[in-house]
């Protein structure tokens, strides 16, 4: 062997047996892969409501002047140290923590930490047509389904660390608005900039936060790459930094999570838990969810307009089935649309249960003694509160065609979907939801009432005058009890009334490896890498 | 007598740039929707701007002022926008393409450095144990479905062993600045302290997508080699050469694989479009960020613009490299020189 020969055998060898070592060092200290299932609509919390966007970013870049506790839903300080309301519930004062340092960027050096002009500027971006950055989104849908505009009437700084929200009318939920995912913090310096550089849309492109990591850059469909934020006023990650792998295939995060190639991952397919249950290295983390799946009805839409008709096919569906067939048994039957563990929950005394000879009964008194035939619309992408649109809607029309009812399996591409979902071309529609907060507010208003019938949230179309009364006088209200007791008969209005079907509260599993520790998931929405470390 | 030939060839390869062209101009009228939409890329056209691109893009005037003016486009670089990101199509296109070439490359090396050996071990022991087993191997590499074989060797190599990984070009917590769109040169030109951590987790991802995808031109490769061979062999020359004295390696080395191997070369250059379609499924089961995937994320979308810049790009790709190896192939062979 002549010296050139030697060196190539030694060289192969070396590489090859370093090649069939799983090399799981990670290049500059340690980092984290979280695997997700699409890529983020934008960087800017205030313009989306997707869950897989909030779990990508929200938590991440950004802080809230409040965060919730995840086990007992009560609110901490956060970037407001702390805070008064007026007597009246008209007026919140906040004080903000002072030193609270804003990310460091290549397109950004912000030059002050942060102050009250930030929050202003942040929630006036919401509330003033005349701010310079508000018309580069067309819409801000969480604000706007729970009316933002008509509720606040100004933000104003009271001095460089406190600010005031001035409301039109007592609003107990409000305060839990501010502790979302959506309602994060951004800079007031860096608008400015961009503004001077004419470079308004990328206020939502290259995001500017305090978050526990700083963007560093993003390819569609590819992956996301933070990095730590050094300064953050917390103590600041274990982690040098974190990507968000973007996997839309389920499969494949399965296979990546196998291989080690994510760390954590979501796994809305709950036919894959049982294999990755049984692995040493592995462990399943299970959250009751803030969700709710439900069948809506278009109760603008004869027959459906008829109650005696919503009643029966409610009736119809055995709700047991889908919950062994499309949730595997990973899920709790839905009885009302607030989930068990909220507050203003009580189980009702009559529930109603599979029954199809009264749901008969009452489709003959309705007078479609023959039946009628009925669209389901079945949601084509997998989620948490339903995770196989399909095949639950397959299920149901089985049940229907029990009573008579002959059912037809809609769906379409899900941009689509929802666009016709909004125009309301449906008959029904088999959909959910998941909390933001843990205000009952959130469940019932953006789902049932005459606002959200307009900006298209309310897939049911359904506008009650009694039944937006009724969520008016518990959000009126500060008296815990007193609240309570208007949700309760909301809740039962709504039983009766039956504008939707709740079907399921399904359980949030998350996956990560055996060596990854301190990964919060939060019940109402966002995943937290800041207290995460790798061993 | 030479510039004669590459003349006829130039003007051969124009007319199929114009019939292509005339393809994909068609397209953007075929594909459902408006018709503006399509050629553009842009969406929810304003009526104002509705009027303007109309008379840019010459849609008010016949078929072919506008198809004069859509190649004139295509020549500025100035493609249709993608329906999905809002971006240049070509621009997207070339960030995409070198993924694809670097992974046929590997592949179309690794072919032929297993290939042609094997395939002149089979020619030489013909009809013996050793030209059965290379036979039947590259007969069963040839009919094996390729994303089986890649789902099978995922199966075992990722899942079961856990010697590889799945999916992508490197580890995603590697940070490798785009110079070059080229992997292995990014990461050698990289200033990372992590570089050659780096290079050894490139190459342990694109070990099963470059033997997947070598897979079948690799068959092709042994086959071609070895019928080659066997006609060499059976030359009056070879004899001669064997007459005369010289050991059977020597006559090998010296007269049979020059010219065995020179119709392989001109195979090197007809595979390419096998290769490119075999790359678009590979990187589907691989996740590798190429064209192929690209494309069929596009077609998913239903992006029209998408598809028809792929599809201009990507055929007219092929024919320039099947067009120049044959050019090559005629200039190094003799034989085939008849100008």
């Amino acid at each position: 062997m002549n010296i050139y020969q030697r060196l190539t055998f030694v060289c192969l060898t070396a590489l090859l047996t370093h090649a069939c070592q799983p090399d799981r060092n990670n290049p500059g200290g340690t980092g984290l892969v979280y695997c997700v299932e699409g890529s983020p609509e934008s960087f800017n919390p205030q313009l989306v409501t997707s869950g897989t966007t909030i779990d990508a970013i929200s938590q991440h870049l950004y802080d809230r002047l409040l965060d919730i506790n995840a086990q007992t839903g009560e609110l901490l300080p956060a970037l407001a140290s702390s805070w008064q309301i007026s007597s009246d519930g008209l007026s919140y004062r906040f004080q903000l923590r002072e030193n609270v340092a804003f990310h460091h960027t290549d397109y950004f050096k912000p030059s002050r930490p942060l102050n009250a002009e930030d929050v202003v500027f942040t929630f006036n971006r919401i509330l003033l047509p005349e701010h310079p950055f508000h018309q580069t989104a067309t819409e801000y849908p969480y604000f706007d389904s729970m009316e933002w505009r008509q509720l606040v009437a100004e933000v104003k700084a009271i001095s460089a660390y406190e600010v005031e929200f001035r409301l039109n009318k007592p609003d107990s939920s409000f305060l839990s608005t501010l502790a979302t995912d959506f309602a994060a913090v951004l800079s007031a310096e860096y608008g400015a900039k961009l503004q001077a550089e004419n470079k308004l849309p990328d206020l939502d492109h290259l995001p500017v936060g305090t978050g526990p990591f700083l963007f560093r850059h993003y390819q569609k469909d590819v992956l996301i790459r933070y990095y730590r934020h050094p300064q953050h006023w917390r103590q600041g990650s274990n982690l040098q930094q974190l990507v968000i792998d973007i996997v839309p295939d389920s499969t494949k995060r399965v296979a990546k999570l196998l291989t080690h190639e994510c760390d954590v991952a979501p796994i809305p397919r709950l036919a894959e838990l049982q294999l990755l249950s049984k692995r040493q290295d592995f462990v399943v983390d299970v959250q009751t969810s803030m969700n709710v799946g439900y069948w809506a009805f278009n109760t603008q839409k004869p027959p459906l307009n008829n109650v005696k008709v919503r009643q029966a096919l409610a009736l119809a569906v055995n709700k047991q089935n889908i919950l062994q067939a499309v949730y595997f048994g990973q899920a709790e039957q839905a009885d009302s649309l607030l989930p068990p563990n909220s507050w203003a929950y009580q189980k009702p005394q009559l529930t109603q249960s599979y029954d199809p000879q009264k749901a008969r009964a009452l489709l003959a008194e309705a007078g479609f003694a023959k039946g009628f035939s009925l669209d389901i619309w079945a949601m084509p992408v997998q989620r948490l509160y339903n995770p196989n649109a399909l095949k639950m809607a397959e299920l149901m029309q089985a049940d229907l065609a029990r009573i008579g009812v002959k059912a037809r399996i809609v769906s379409y591409e899900w941009n689509t979907f929802r666009r016709k979902l909004t125009q309301a071309e449906h008959d029904s529609v088999l959909i959910g939801w998941s909390a933001d907060n843990a205000d009952p507010d959130n469940f019932l208003r953006p789902l049932l009432s005459c606002a959200a019938a307009v900006s298209g949230s309310n897939r049911a179309n359904w506008c009650d005058e009694h039944f937006d009364a009724l969520l008016q006088q518990a959000v009126n209200t500060a008296d815990l009890n007193e609240r309570r007791s208007f949700y309760l008969q909301a809740q039962q209005y709504q039983a009766q009334q039956m504008p939707l079907m709740p079907i399921a509260h399904s359980k949030r599993f998350q996956v990560r490896s055996s060596n990854i520790s301190g990964v919060a998931i939060n019940p109402y929405g966002g995943v937290n890498f800041a207290m995460a470390g790798k061993h | 007598m030479i510039l004669h030939y590459l003349f006829r060839r130039l003007f051969l390869l124009a007319f199929v740039f114009v019939a292509l062209t005339v393809f994909a101009f068609s397209l953007s009228y075929l594909f459902p929707g408006d018709v503006l939409s399509n050629f553009t890329g842009l969406r929810n056209i304003s009526p104002a701007d509705e009027v303007m691109l109309t008379r840019q893009l010459g849609l008010d005037q016949n078929y072919l002022q506008q198809y004069l003016l859509f190649v004139q486009r295509l020549l500025q670089g100035d493609w249709a926008l993608s329906f999905s990101s809002q971006q240049n199509v070509l621009t997207e296109m070339l960030l995409v393409m070198p993924a694809t070439l670097e992974l046929a490359a590997y592949a179309l090396f690794l072919s032929l450095l297993v290939g042609i050996p094997l395939g002149i071990v089979a020619a030489v022991r013909k009809d013996k144990w050793l030209d059965k087993l290379i036979s039947s191997l590259a007969l069963i590499g040839f009919s094996v479905p390729i994303f089986w074989w890649a789902l099978l060797l995922i199966m075992v190599f990722s899942l079961s062993l856990g010697w590889l990984p799945t999916s992508g070009r490197l580890g995603v917590l590697y940070e490798i600045p785009t110079v070059t769109g080229f992997m292995l040169p990014d990461i050698l030109l990289s200033e990372q302290s992590y570089r050659q951590q780096a290079f050894i987790d490139a190459i342990r991802h694109m070990l099963l997508p470059s033997v997947v995808l070598a897979t079948y031109p690799t068959t092709v490769m042994i086959r071609f080699t070895r019928d080659s061979m066997l006609d060499v062999l059976e030359q009056n020359y070879i004899k001669t050469a064997r007459a005369k004295g010289l050991t059977r390696l020597q006559v090998l080395y010296t007269h049979g694989l020059r010219n065995a191997l020179l119709p392989v070369t001109r195979q090197v250059g007809l595979q390419f479009s096998t290769l490119i379609t075999l790359a678009m499924i590979t990187e589907v089961i691989f996740s590798w960020p190429g064209i192929g995937r690209w494309l069929i994320d596009s077609i998913y979308q239903r992006n029209f613009p998408a598809i028809q810049g792929g599809v201009l790009l990507v055929s007219s790709l092929v024919i320039l490299v099947n067009m120049l190896t044959e050019i090559m192939h005629t200039l190094f062979n003799p034989l085939a020189r008849k100008f």
